[in-house]
Formats: structure tokens, C-alpha cells, sequence
């Protein structure tokens, strides 16, 4: 019974990790930006909903309401003021500024918000939690779960069923003939970098209710959501539920052999993808 | 074209800043021959940014009120001696502190070297110290990894570096402290993070496991887990199918909160709390929210312990309040220590026979027998040579209204701070 409720804590986290992933792969897909800022992004949003909830009281599932069409308007301005303007044939520069904007972010937190960790109370949706033949599953992991998974659907929504889907995917498959069809490539970009903003905002917020953040804490969560992204396949938005899924569950069942291989499982996990299929599980048909 | 222009003015403004930076220091140096009276450079790096900020969060006002004392300058041997504090941002980072110290005394030569906050910013800097012989005192970070993680020899001790706060083993003593009086099962589940204080807690040679056994409770420790996991669902399942009523650790505050709502999540309710690290800020337990009603934490100050600074008089209680007061955040706990650091050097800098001459300065050091802010410091009696112990005591974090307080509800050790509370069990 132990190895289940292992496997299924793992599924659940699996979803957490997903939702941290699913912005990167998103940007990935369209622009191929790598950002590293994803993560200090996300406690952007964290920060985004203490403030709403702190100033008006809300409930911080509700705060999403606000918080994300503030996130999305936030990556439509980062990507059409900054990084637009290091997208080119090298990816470097992107990078870097990333990298850079990451370092700025945490330090404006610190400035605004103090070093203290935060965290935002949701209630009794934090501790409650439902039995099912002898396991005991949270709700707010199970919640977490479900809205990754609404997430990726409404994602793959958007992709493969939209007008707005398609500029995204004509972009991606080659910029110059996008551009000669009449789509403007760097609204198009300002666009995806604010659905994608849009998500982080979902997974700021979920991260803030679970535990405490603090200025710092976005790099720790990068490194999952890369994971997660590759495991499942660069650009392939179900993949990475699946590689969230198959990050968590790793990450459980190293935990059940012996806590200090929590996290080295899930790292093993993803270097053994890498080795057997370098492009992940579920690589995006090319064309 | 702008890249050109850009070059162009560079080569100018380099030219301009080399001169500026070629005279600069002549011009520094004039200006200290300069002023006649005698002044001692005192030095304090502390981690004001980054991860450890909470640490140095009362650096300011601490530093405002010590420098309002000193304005008057210092008496040594019928001199008067004007103190200038340089201060230096660690920014949470080891080399970064090794680097801001190392320019502190080959740059700036200052005279004593203080810094305060965890292992990570005392060992590289009392290191540096030690190097250059400079004398140095540090506190806010427990004596074994100060001591041992500088590959201190107990027979021999450290030359020009002086440490005062407690130990390991006043932690287990607190703790034994607090499970005693709670009078339930006497089974412990520990959380062990795999990092420097996880590692010197979880130790089965010097740690809690063999002094928990002494004392006849059974420790479950399911291993070190990763600092920052996601899911401690393994462990709180070993807890739950051993039946701990207590649960350990030394964690920092996101572990802990994950930890503690999975937790209420898969139904498992240990009768007592006691967690080293994570409780220490009223910040950090007022984000838990009503869930941390009960938990309960080492306490190395507080408003409440019956002492008073040396150098003001001011009692913690007044400290306390003028830090909320002035800023209007809670008291925190390494409030009382930043003072007491500087009522140790301006207690030094009094005693010293010879104030141009770093040994007689780190004789004084070791000499010091003093009654500061947070108990007495004297390394005269530690438990290794350049270490002294200040008090351990537990407390326990009680909802009154809406706010949270940190009653003292074990003692034993130093019945000298007075009990505050009573244990209740979560």
C-alpha cells in the first residue's frame, strides 16, 4: 500500500511540476527561447497574489483573477519591450538577458518584499483531504493536478484549434514565410510569452498556497520545469504532463527507498530519458 | 555607427577613470593622516541580502543606536578613541563574505573584524581573520560548525577569532526539555535535511540520535531528504506506521511548511512540534497561519530574558520594542546578538592594553567577561577555547487574539530566564 500511495503522491506532485513547465514549453515551442527567468517569473506571481490577497482580502484562488491578466500583460510587454530584441539566429542573447532578468527579479523582491518567507492562506482547502480505498489524497494536490490538466488541454486548445494556435504555429515552423503571410511575428510572440505568463500565474499562486516562497525561491522550481519539458519533449504540451508525472513519481519512489534520493531519482529519471531518447518521450512531429 | 561612438567615448572615460583610480587612494590616505584625533576601524559583515536576509533584517537599527553610543568616542588607557563601523553586505554567499572581509582588513586595515549570521557568513570571514591575524568576533551561528567546520583542534583552538552562542548540545537538551514535560509516547520521528546543520542534527555519533536514546526515546529518521522537496509523503507515512506523537528537525521554512500541511493532508497530527530553524522569525509562523498554534522552536532570545545591554543599559524588552517601534516589524531573535556583538567590542576596545597592536586587542577578546543583552560572554569557560555558550531555552508559539506569542515553556537548563508559559500539546 505504501508503494501506491508513493506512486500516486508522485502523480499528483507530477501536476505541480507540469504546470511549472508548461509556460517554458509553451515559449519553447513557439520562439524557441529557453528563459531562464521562468522561475523567478512564477514567484512573480506569488508575490502578485499576496498582494491581492493581502489588499483586498480575497481568497488566493480567487486573486487569479487578477493576477492573470496582470501576468499576461506583464509577458506581452517583457517580450515586445526586451526580449524581442534579442531573438535572432543565436540563442544566446536571449539567454543571457534572461538570465540577467532573473537576477534583477530576485532582487526586486527582496527590496519590495523583505527576505521573510510568505505563504498565502487558503484555508481549510489546504489540509482537507478525501480517502480512497485505505490512500488519503489532498485536495489542494488533487486540485493542483486537475488544473494542470485543464491547463495543458486548454493549451493544446489553442494550438491546434485556433486562429491564434495556428499564428503561433506558423511562427514556429518558419518565421520569414509567418512574416510574409501577413503575421506580425513579434505581436505573435508578445501574445505566446502572455498566455504562457498567463499559466505561470496559475502555477505562482498554486506554489504560494502549498508552502512558503521566498525572493529565491525560483531557481530551485527552473530546474523541474526544464526537466520536465525535456522528459516529456520540447514543444509537446501533453508530453510534458507526462514528464511532470514521470519527474513526481520518481521523485516519490527514490523517496520510499531513502529520502536522500528524492531528488537524485527524479534527476536520474531525466538523464535516462536524455540517454535512451535525446529527444524526449514524445518529441513534436516536425513540418 | 552607435557602436563606434560608444568606443570612441570609452577610450576617453578610461582614461579619465584610470587617473581617478591612480589618485584616489593618495587622496584617501591624506584624508585619514589627516584627521588628528585617533580613530579604530571596526568592520561587520552580515548577510543584508539574499537567502540569510532575514538574519540581518535589524542590522540598521541595531548599527543607529550603536553608533549614537559611540559618537561620544571610546575611553582606552585616558585617550579618547573615535570608533568608525564599516559595514559590508555578505549577499548570503561564502566566497562573497571571504572576499568583503579580505578588503576590509587588507583594504580599509581595519582593526577588529566582526561578522554575525549562520556558519556561511562567520567561517569565511573569522578564516580570513585568522590568516591575517586580525582580530575578529562572531556570533549567530552554532559553535560545532563554527568551530569544527574550520577545522578547529579543540587542544589548540584558533589564534585571533573569537565566537560566542550556543551548541548542539543545548539544542538536544532544550528539546529532551520540552518532550519531557509533555508526558507523551516517547516516539520521535526526525527530518534531516541533507545539508551542514541536517547532517551535524541527524549525526549518529554527535547528534540527536545517541542522546535521544539515552534519554529512552525511540527516533525514527527516515534519512536526509534534498532541502527544498516537494513531497514528504514517504516520511509522514513512517511516522504515522510508528506512531510518533513527537516530530524533530532542523528545517527551513518552505520544508517545513510543505511537510506540515501534507501532514494535516494524509491525516497524521504528532502531539508535539519541535523544529530548529524554521520557527524562529514571527514572519515565518504568522504565513502558516492558525496551523502553527503549538509548534515549538529553541529560543536564543527574546524580549522576555531578564538581561541587560552593558553598554546602554537598555533591557531586551526595550530593545525589543524600539526595533517595532522604529520599523514596525515583530522582534526577532538575532536582534539581542547584533547588539551584543558590539558591547563586546566596545567593551574590548576599553580593556585593551595597546589599541594600535592586534594581540593586545585579541588578548582583550579572550580576557572578556562581560554581561551583554543576551547572557554572559566569557571564553574564559566555553567548551573549546574561542568559543563561549550563551543560554538555550524552548519556547512555544501560542495564538492570543490574532497575534502569535513565544512563550518560554522549558528552562531547566537556565532557570535564570524566567518560564513565560505552559507547554500545551497541538
Amino acid at each position: 500500500m505504501d508503494w501506491v500511495n508513493a506512486i500516486v503522491q508522485g502523480t499528483l506532485l507530477g501536476g505541480l511540476y507540469a504546470l511549472f513547465a508548461a509556460g517554458l514549453s509553451l515559449i519553447f515551442g513557439v520562439m524557441r527561447l529557453v528563459n531562464i527567468a521562468h522561475g523567478d517569473l512564477i514567484v512573480l506571481a506569488a508575490y502578485l497574489g499576496l498582494t491581492v490577497v493581502v489588499t483586498t482580502g480575497l481568497h488566493p484562488l480567487l486573486a487569479l483573477i487578477i493576477v492573470i491578466p496582470v501576468m499576461a500583460a506583464i509577458g506581452y510587454a517583457l517580450q515586445r519591450g526586451i526580449l524581442n530584441q534579442t531573438l535572432g539566429d543565436d540563442i544566446l542573447p536571449p539567454l543571457l538577458v534572461t538570465f540577467g532578468l532573473s537576477v534583477i527579479l530576485q532582487n526586486v523582491f527582496l527590496e519590495g518584499y523583505t527576505a521573510d518567507p510568505q505563504k498565502m492562506d487558503a484555508g481549510a482547502i489546504e489540509t482537507a483531504s478525501i480517502s480512497l480505498g485505505g490512500l488519503s489524497l489532498g485536495i489542494l494536490p488533487l486540485l493542483t493536478f486537475a488544473i494542470a490538466v485543464g491547463v495543458i488541454a486548454g493549451l493544446q486548445f489553442i494550438f491546434y484549434r485556433t486562429p491564434l494556435g495556428r499564428s503561433f504555429r506558423a511562427v514556429s515552423d518558419n518565421q520569414d514565410i509567418a512574416q510574409l503571410m501577413g503575421l506580425n511575428k513579434r505581436h505573435i510572440f508578445g501574445l505566446a510569452m502572455a498566455l504562457a505568463l498567463a499559466v505561470t500565474a496559475i502555477a505562482g499562486i498554486l506554489l504560494g498556497i502549498r508552502t512558503s516562497f521566498d525572493p529565491t525561491a525560483g531557481g530551485a522550481r527552473l530546474i523541474y520545469g526544464f526537466e520536465a519539458v525535456i522528459i516529456g519533449g520540447l514543444g509537446n504540451l501533453w508530453g510534458t504532463l507526462v514528464g511532470g508525472v514521470i519527474l513526481g513519481v520518481a521523485q516519490t519512489i527514490g523517496a520510499k527507498i531513502d529520502p536522500g534520493w528524492q531528488l537524485l531519482a527524479g534527476h536520474i529519471a531525466f538523464l535516462f530519458v536524455l540517454a535512451v531518447r535525446p529527444n524526449g518521450l514524445f518529441p513534436r512531429v516536425s513540418g | 555607427m552607435i557602436r563606434n561612438t560608444f568606443a570612441r567615448g570609452t577610450r576617453r572615460g578610461f582614461l579619465a577613470g584610470t587617473a581617478a583610480a591612480i589618485a584616489a587612494p593618495a587622496i584617501l590616505r591624506g584624508t585619514r593622516a589627516y584627521a588628528q584625533d585617533k580613530t579604530l576601524k571596526v568592520g561587520f559583515v552580515s548577510p543584508k541580502t539574499g537567502p540569510l536576509a532575514g538574519f540581518a533584517e535589524a542590522d540598521d537599527y541595531i548599527l543607529e543606536g550603536i553608533r549614537q553610543t559611540f559618537a561620544g568616542g571610546l575611553e582606552n588607557n585616558g585617550s579618547s578613541w573615535s570608533v568608525e563601523i564599516l559595514t559590508r553586505d555578505s549577499q548570503s554567499n561564502p566566497n562573497r563574505a571571504a572576499e568583503v572581509a579580505a578588503d576590509l582588513i587588507l583594504g580599509e586595515e581595519v582593526d577588529i573584524i566582526m561578522a554575525a549570521a549562520t556558519p556561511d557568513t562567520t567561517n569565511p570571514v573569522a578564516d580570513q581573520a585568522e590568516i591575517n591575524e586580525v582580530p575578529c568576533i562572531t556570533t549567530d551561528a552554532p559553535w560545532q560548525p563554527y568551530f569544527f567546520g574550520r577545522n578547529g583542534n579543540p587542544a589548540e583552538g584558533f589564534q585571533s577569532t573569537y565566537h560566542f552562542f550556543w551548541g548542539l548540545e543545548d539544542v538536544i537538551g532544550v528539546f529532551l526539555d520540552i518532550w519531557g514535560q509533555s508526558g507523551v509516547e516517547k516516539s520521535v520521528g526526525g527530518l534531516f535535511p541533507n545539508d551542514a546543520d541536517g547532517n551535524a542534527w541527524g549525526d549518529p555519533q554527535l547528534g540527536l540520535p545517541p542522546a535521544l536514546a539515552e534519554a529512552g526515546f525511540t527516533l525514527v529518521d527516515p534519512g536526509r531528504y534534498q532541502p527544498l522537496s516537494d513531497d514528504f509523503s514517504n516520511q509522514i507515512a513512517a511516522f504515522r506506521d510508528a506512531n510518533c506523537e513527537i516530530v524533530t528537525g532542523v528545517m527551513i521554512p518552505p520544508d517545513f511548511g510543505t511537510f506540515w500541511a501534507q501532514s494535516a493532508q494524509q491525516g497524521f497530527a504528532p502531539k508535539v512540534v519541535t523544529v530548529g530553524k524554521a520557527l524562529l522569525f514571527p514572519t515565518v509562523i504568522d504565513s502558516y497561519g492558525d496551523r502553527a498554534n503549538g509548534l515549538t522552536s529553541e529560543v536564543w532570545w527574546s524580549p522576555n530574558h531578564p538581561f541587560n545591554s552593558s553598554l546602554t543599559g537598555t533591557s531586551a524588552k526595550e530593545l525589543a520594542d524600539g526595533y517595532t517601534a522604529a520599523t514596525g516589524r515583530p522582534w526577532t531573535q538575532p536582534i539581542g546578538f547584533k547588539h551584543a556583538l558590539f558591547e563586546v567590542a566596545a567593551d574590548v576596545i576599553r580593556r585593551a592594553e595597546d589599541l594600535e597592536d592586534y594581540e593586545a586587542i585579541t588578548a582583550a577578546i579572550a580576557a572578556t567577561n562581560l554581561d551583554t543583552i543576551v547572557g554572559k560572554v566569557d571564553w574564559s569557560s566555553g567548551p573549546v577555547k574561542n568559543v563561549s555558550k550563551t543560554p538555550l531555552v524552548g519556547g512555544q508559539w501560542q495564538k492570543e487574539g490574532d497575534t502569535f506569542d513565544l512563550k518560554i515553556v522549558a528552562n531547566s537548563a537556565h532557570p535564570n530566564i524566567p518560564i513565560t508559559g505552559e507547554l500545551k500539546l497541538i
